[in-house]
């Protein structure tokens, strides 16, 4: 019983550090490590963390094919929460599989 | 209190609450009896034996913080290394003899500057960097910790006593994924005559979690 | 609406408690299990956490850390066929009446 959240079609690194991408906002139903805080937030990608099995399958005794580039995605806290109550420089960087990862344009 | 069982067993409504008669709850309680009743099962179907799972707790038992904290002071005291460490740190980690889990996960080191701080928490579950402190501490894996430490940073720093100021840029990391985080904290001024062990000695767990700094031992501040 | 596990920026002023428990001796010896059962191909620790989310939501938040790692150990050996619940139940009789003998 594999469960994907995206379809992630390969393993293909799609972004490179600086570009800026939107997490898909979704409810799989199964196992996933995109937290609901993040989802539909628009980031910059900082950096690749390399290419891991999809725990998406993982979780489910299934091989984690085709693997996912890793990428740690950096946010603006004031974006993030409305009430965040720090300045408008602190950061917030969550790591998100790519194919929880859209291409986005930058947010002013 | 009623223990909820898991769904799985078909038991679900029973009481599993304090049985007359046992004499310590924390030993004794429903889960406890579950794991032991599992662990017996495992070695009477030699699935593992009962020194295996004794020589993994020694094991675990073996990490603590000192091993982040001796990492920590050498990095201080050796620009080259602290380079390494933040580059390759896995390099940087072998050569002082520790190995990493050869698949995941994997570690990273964030460096605390003048400039930025780091604060790590895993708002999922608990991943830690187990394998350079141990055993996470209670406080990491809290609701309150995990619900807080996203949205209100400073307000959960202040709470460990760290007043980040305002023109110092706080950066969470959540380690969602197949990665743990590691705090290189600042080496506090008066510590310059300092060796590598006297150093290590200051080194925190919770500095290398990113709730506080590494203070200075008082002969130095009043120095 | 969240689930449990989730809890990236749930609204709560709860301050953060910083007392530590010693671990009892059958925490040290879940954990170790887990270990023990992942080094041999029996348990990854994805799974381990698809487990402990599928608990209902009552009982993840009422059971502290262990317990929800016992809880998940359970789900895992039972699904995997390693130990079946009749066993378990069984050995859960046989392993409560000598604790209150």
């Amino acid at each position: 019983m594999t469960q994907y959240s995206g379809q992630p079609d390969d393993s293909t690194v799609k972004y490179q550090p600086g570009d800026t991408v939107a997490v898909r906002v979704d409810n799989p139903g199964g196992h996933f490590r995109t937290p609901r805080y993040i989802q539909g937030q628009t980031g910059r990608v900082h950096k690749l963390c390399g290419i891991f099995p999809n725990p998406e399958s993982l979780a489910y005794g299934g091989d984690g094919q085709p693997a996912q580039p890793l990428y740690r995605v950096e946010f603006s806290q004031s974006q993030v929460w409305s009430e965040y109550a720090g300045p408008s420089s602190d950061k917030i960087y969550v790591d998100i599989y790519q194919h929880w990862l859209e291409p986005a344009t930058a947010v002013a | 209190m009623t223990r909820l069982n898991t769904s799985s067993n078909g038991h679900g409504d029973h009481d599993h609450e304090d049985h007359p008669g046992m004499a310590h709850d924390e030993e004794l309680g429903y889960y406890a009896l579950r794991a032991r009743a599992m662990e017996a099962l495992l070695v009477e179907k030699g699935v593992c034996s009962p020194t295996e799972i004794q020589n993994m707790v020694d094991r675990v038992e073996a990490r603590s913080p000192a091993d982040g904290a001796r990492v920590v002071a050498h990095a201080w005291a050796d620009p080259e290394y602290k380079a390494l460490l933040l580059s390759d740190p896995e390099a940087a980690l072998a050569q002082l003899g520790y190995s990493l889990p050869e698949t995941t996960p994997k570690l990273d080191v964030v460096e605390n500057t003048e400039n930025v701080h780091n604060l790590v928490v895993c708002t999922l579950c608990s991943c830690y960097p187990r394998a350079l402190l141990g055993r996470p501490p209670d406080w990491y894996k809290s609701f309150s910790y995990r619900s807080r430490a996203v949205i209100d940073p400073r307000g959960v720093m202040r709470e460990f006593g760290l007043d980040v100021p305002a023109e110092v840029e706080v950066r969470v990391l959540d380690s969602t994924a197949d990665l743990r985080y590691l705090v290189l904290p600042r080496r506090p001024e008066g510590t310059e005559g300092m060796s590598e062990d006297q150093l290590a000695e200051l080194v925190t767990r919770d500095s290398m979690i990113g709730v506080t700094e590494v203070r200075a031992p008082e002969s130095a501040r009043a120095g | 609406m969240s689930q449990p596990h989730d809890r990236g920026g749930w609204p709560t002023e709860e301050p953060i408690s910083q007392e530590e428990h010693v671990l009892s001796d059958w925490e040290r010896r879940v954990d170790a299990m887990h270990n023990v059962l992942s080094e041999k191909g029996l348990r990854r620790t994805d799974e381990m956490r698809r487990a402990i989310e599928s608990l209902d939501p009552e009982t993840y938040e009422a059971c502290s850390y262990y317990e929800r790692w016992t809880a998940a150990l359970e789900i895992l050996l039972l699904e995997k066929g390693v130990i079946t619940s009749d066993e378990l139940d069984h050995k859960f009789e046989e392993v409560q009446s000598q604790v209150r003998s």
